[in-house]
C-alpha cells in the first residue's frame, strides 16, 4: 500500500548526517513536542468535557469557544499559585519527581510512527521521531522508569498519605508491567522485529492483518487493562485513591509542579493510546485516495483518528467503571493476567511453527490453566475456609465469621485490628 | 590511540563513563538511601549508553528495564516500607573484619582488571568483546544473533538459568509467607 518497506531503520541516516539531516531531525523533535503538548490541552479538555456529558453536567464553558482555552487559564492560575515545599520533605528529591514523571512520557512518544515517509528536498523520511533498533522495548524501559515519578513523589513528600500511594504505585507497576511484557512478545513473535516501523509495516496490508485479529483479541484485552494500570488510570488508579488516600502521591504538591504531573498523566495517556494503535491496529494503515501531493496527510488521519478513539475510552473507562480494591487489583494482575497472557503467547508461538505443534500448545496451556484454577481454589480454602489461616499484608480480608470471632471475644483488641 | 577513534564517539564515551563513575561513587558516599538508589539508577543509565555504543543494543534496552525499572524499584519498596531512611538507624559495623575483607575484594577486582588490560584490548577491541568472535551486526541483526546464541548454543545454561530463579522464587515465597494459626491473632496485635 502506501508504505514503503524498509527493512532498516529510517532512510533519512542512508546517505551519512550532514547538517541537513541533523536540522530535519530538530525539526521532527519540536514538532512532535509541540503537537504532543497540544494535545495534551485538548485532551484534559476532552476529558472535563466528556465526563460532564456523561454526568448530565456542562463542564467548562467559559473561556474560549466550548471551553476550549480552559486548560490555558488552569494553567496560567496554577503558573502564579505559591509553591510549597513541606518541611518534612526531601527538597532534591521533591523537585526531581515531577520531571521523572514527565520525562518518561514525552520519550516514549519517539517511538510512535505517526505517518508513512516524506521525501522533503531529496530527503526521504519516516514520520517518526526515532527508529531504534530496540524499538518497542523502549516502551518497556520508559514505563518502568515511569514508577519513580510516583514513587519519589510520595515518599520525598516527608507525609504518611502519599508514602502509602507510592508504595502502591511501585508495586502495581512492577505487577502489571510482567503482562505488558508477555504481550509485546507476542506481537514481536508475529512480526520478527522489534522497531515500531516494522511492526506497522507488517499490518499493514488490510484489516485481517492487524494484530488485535491476527493474534485473537486476548493479547489486546490483555495490553490494554495492563497499559491502564500502568498509567494508575480508572478502574486501576488505587494510587490516588481519594477516597483512602486524600490525593495520593501528590497530595502536597501545588503551583507548577502539581500541573506538570498532570501533564505526565495526560501526556501518558496519549501515548499510551498511540501505542496501543501502534501495536494492534496498523498505526497510520488504512485506505488512501489517490490524490496527487496530498497522499502523506492520510495515513496521519487514520493514525489520529483511531488514537482518538482510545482517548475516548480511557475518559469512557473513569466515568463508567468503579475503582477496584488494592488486593483485586494485585491478584487480578498475577493470578489472571499473567499467566493468561503467557499461555497465550506460548500457543500462538506455536502456531507460527506449525499446525500440529499449536494444537500442542493449546492443549499443554489447558491442561496448566485447569491445575491453576484447582490451586487456586486450595488457596482460597487455605485464606477463607475452615482450614485458614490468617491472611498476610495485602490479602483479601477475612470472612465474616472469622472477623466475628477475633473481634467479639475482646473489643479493645478487636480496635487495634481494625 | 584517540585519533582512530570519531569525536562523537569519545564525547560519549566520556558522557557515560561520567555518568556511571559519578554515580558509583555517589551510591556509596550520600547519607540517605533514596539518595543511594538514585546514584545507583544513574550508573545504570550510564552503563545503557555504554551498551549502545558497543552496538548491544537489546542489552542496553534490558539494562534499563530489570536493573533501573523493577530492581531498583524493589530496593527503594523496601527502603520505604522498613523506614531504613531516617537518621537513627545504627551505622555501626555488623560484620567483623569486613573493612580488611573488603580491602582485599577491591584488591582481587583491581588486579583483574589489570591481567585483562594486560591481554586483551579491552578499550579498543569492542568487536573483540561485545561479539565473541562473530563479526559486529548492527539493529536487528545483532538482536536476532544474540537469540540465536541464547536458544542453541546456551540453551542448556538459559534453561538452567531460569529453573533456577522459579526455585528463589518459591522459596523465598515459602520463606516469607510464614503460616500463624488464628489463636495467635490477638497477642499478635
Amino acid at each position: 500500500m502506501h508504505l514503503v518497506l524498509f527493512a532498516a531503520g529510517d532512510p533519512l541516516y542512508d546517505n551519512g548526517v550532514g547538517w541537513a539531516v541533523l536540522a530535519i531531525v530538530a525539526i521532527k523533535v519540536l514538532v512532535a513536542f509541540g503537537a504532543l503538548m497540544g494535545a495534551v490541552t485538548l485532551m484534559i479538555w476532552f476529558e472535563r468535557k466528556l465526563i460532564s456529558d456523561m454526568q448530565s453536567r456542562i463542564g467548562p464553558q467559559r473561556w474560549g469557544p466550548f471551553g476550549l482555552l480552559q486548560t490555558l487559564a488552569d494553567g496560567i492560575k496554577l503558573f502564579f499559585k505559591e509553591d510549597l515545599i513541606p518541611n518534612q520533605a526531601d527538597r532534591f528529591v521533591f523537585k526531581l519527581a515531577p520531571y521523572l514523571a514527565l520525562i518518561p512520557a514525552l520519550l516514549t512518544f519517539a517511538i510512535v510512527p505517526v505517518g508513512g515517509t516524506v521525501t522533503v528536498a531529496s530527503h526521504t523520511f519516516l514520520l517518526q521521531v526515532a527508529d531504534p533498533p530496540i524499538g518497542i522495548l523502549l516502551l518497556l524501559a520508559m514505563s518502568g522508569i515511569s514508577v519513580y515519578g510516583v514513587m519519589l513523589a510520595g515518599w520525598s513528600s516527608g507525609s504518611k498519605y502519599p508514602l502509602l500511594s507510592s508504595v502502591r504505585a511501585s508495586a502495581q507497576m512492577i505487577s502489571y508491567e510482567a503482562a505488558l511484557g508477555m504481550t509485546i512478545v507476542t506481537i514481536v513473535l508475529a512480526t520478527g522485529s522489534l522497531s515500531t516501523h516494522d511492526i506497522v509495516t507488517a499490518q499493514a496490508h488490510g484489516v485481517w492483518h492487524w494484530n488485535v485479529l491476527r493474534l485473537g483479541l486476548v493479547p489486546f484485552a490483555v495490553f490494554l487493562i495492563a497499559i491502564t494500570a500502568e498509567l494508575n488510570r480508572p478502574p486501576f488508579d488505587v494510587v490516588e485513591a481519594e477516597s483512602e488516600l486524600v490525593g495520593g502521591f501528590h497530595t502536597e504538591y501545588s503551583s507548577l509542579r502539581f500541573a506538570l504531573f498532570f501533564l505526565a498523566e495526560f501526556m501518558n495517556t496519549i501515548t499510551m493510546s498511540a501505542i496501543m494503535v501502534t501495536l494492534f491496529f496498523g498505526g497510520p494503515a488504512g485506505w488512501v485516495p489517490n490524490i496527487p501531493h496530498i497522499r502523506w496527510v492520510f495515513p496521519i488521519l487514520w493514525f489520529l483518528g483511531k488514537t482518538v478513539v482510545f482517548a475516548f475510552c480511557y475518559i469512557w473507562f473513569r466515568a463508567a467503571l468503579p475503582r477496584m480494591r488494592y488486593d483485586q487489583l494485585m491478584s487480578f494482575g498475577w493470578k489472571r493476567l499473567i499467566p493468561l497472557s503467557l499461555g497465550w503467547m506460548l500457543v500462538v508461538a506455536g502456531f507460527f511453527v506449525n499446525k500440529s505443534w499449536g494444537f500442542a500448545m493449546a492443549a499443554l496451556v489447558l491442561v496448566a490453566s485447569l491445575a491453576l484454577t484447582r490451586s487456586f481454589e486450595i488457596g482460597a480454602t487455605r485464606e477463607q475456609g475452615p482450614e485458614s489461616v490468617l491472611p498476610v499484608v495485602g490479602a483479601r480480608p477475612m470472612s465474616a465469621e472469622k472477623l466475628r470471632a477475633v473481634t467479639d471475644g475482646d473489643v479493645e483488641s478487636g480496635e487495634e485490628e481494625n | 590511540m584517540l585519533a582512530t577513534y570519531a569525536i562523537p564517539d569519545v564525547i560519549v564515551f566520556v558522557v557515560a563513563s561520567a555518568l556511571m563513575l559519578v554515580g558509583a561513587v555517589l551510591v556509596i558516599t550520600v547519607k540517605n538511601p533514596v539518595h543511594s538508589a538514585l546514584s545507583l539508577i544513574m550508573t545504570f543509565f550510564g552503563i545503557a549508553i555504554a551498551f549502545i555504543e558497543l552496538d548491544a543494543h537489546f542489552l542496553a534496552a534490558v539494562e534499563i528495564i530489570v536493573y533501573a525499572g523493577a530492581i531498583v524499584v524493589l530496593f527503594l519498596f523496601v527502603i520505604m516500607f522498613l523506614g531504613v531512611d531516617r537518621p537513627d538507624v545504627d551505622t555501626g559495623e555488623p560484620l567483623v573484619g569486613q573493612r580488611p575483607l573488603a580491602a582485599l575484594g577491591v584488591l582481587i577486582t583491581v588486579a583483574g582488571v589489570v591481567v585483562m588490560m594486560a591481554h586483551s584490548h579491552w578499550v579498543t577491541g569492542a568487536s573483540s568483546a561485545s561479539t565473541n568472535g562473530i563479526p559486529s551486526q548492527g539493529g536487528n541483526d545483532n538482536i536476532k544473533a544474540l537469540g540465536t546464541a541464547v536458544f542453541t548454543t546456551y540453551l542448556y545454561a538459559f534453561e538452567i538459568t531460569s529453573a533456577l530463579l522459579i526455585i528463589a522464587v518459591v522459596g523465598a515465597v515459602i520463606l516469607a509467607r510464614k503460616e500463624r494459626s488464628l489463636d495467635l491473632v490477638g497477642e499478635d496485635a
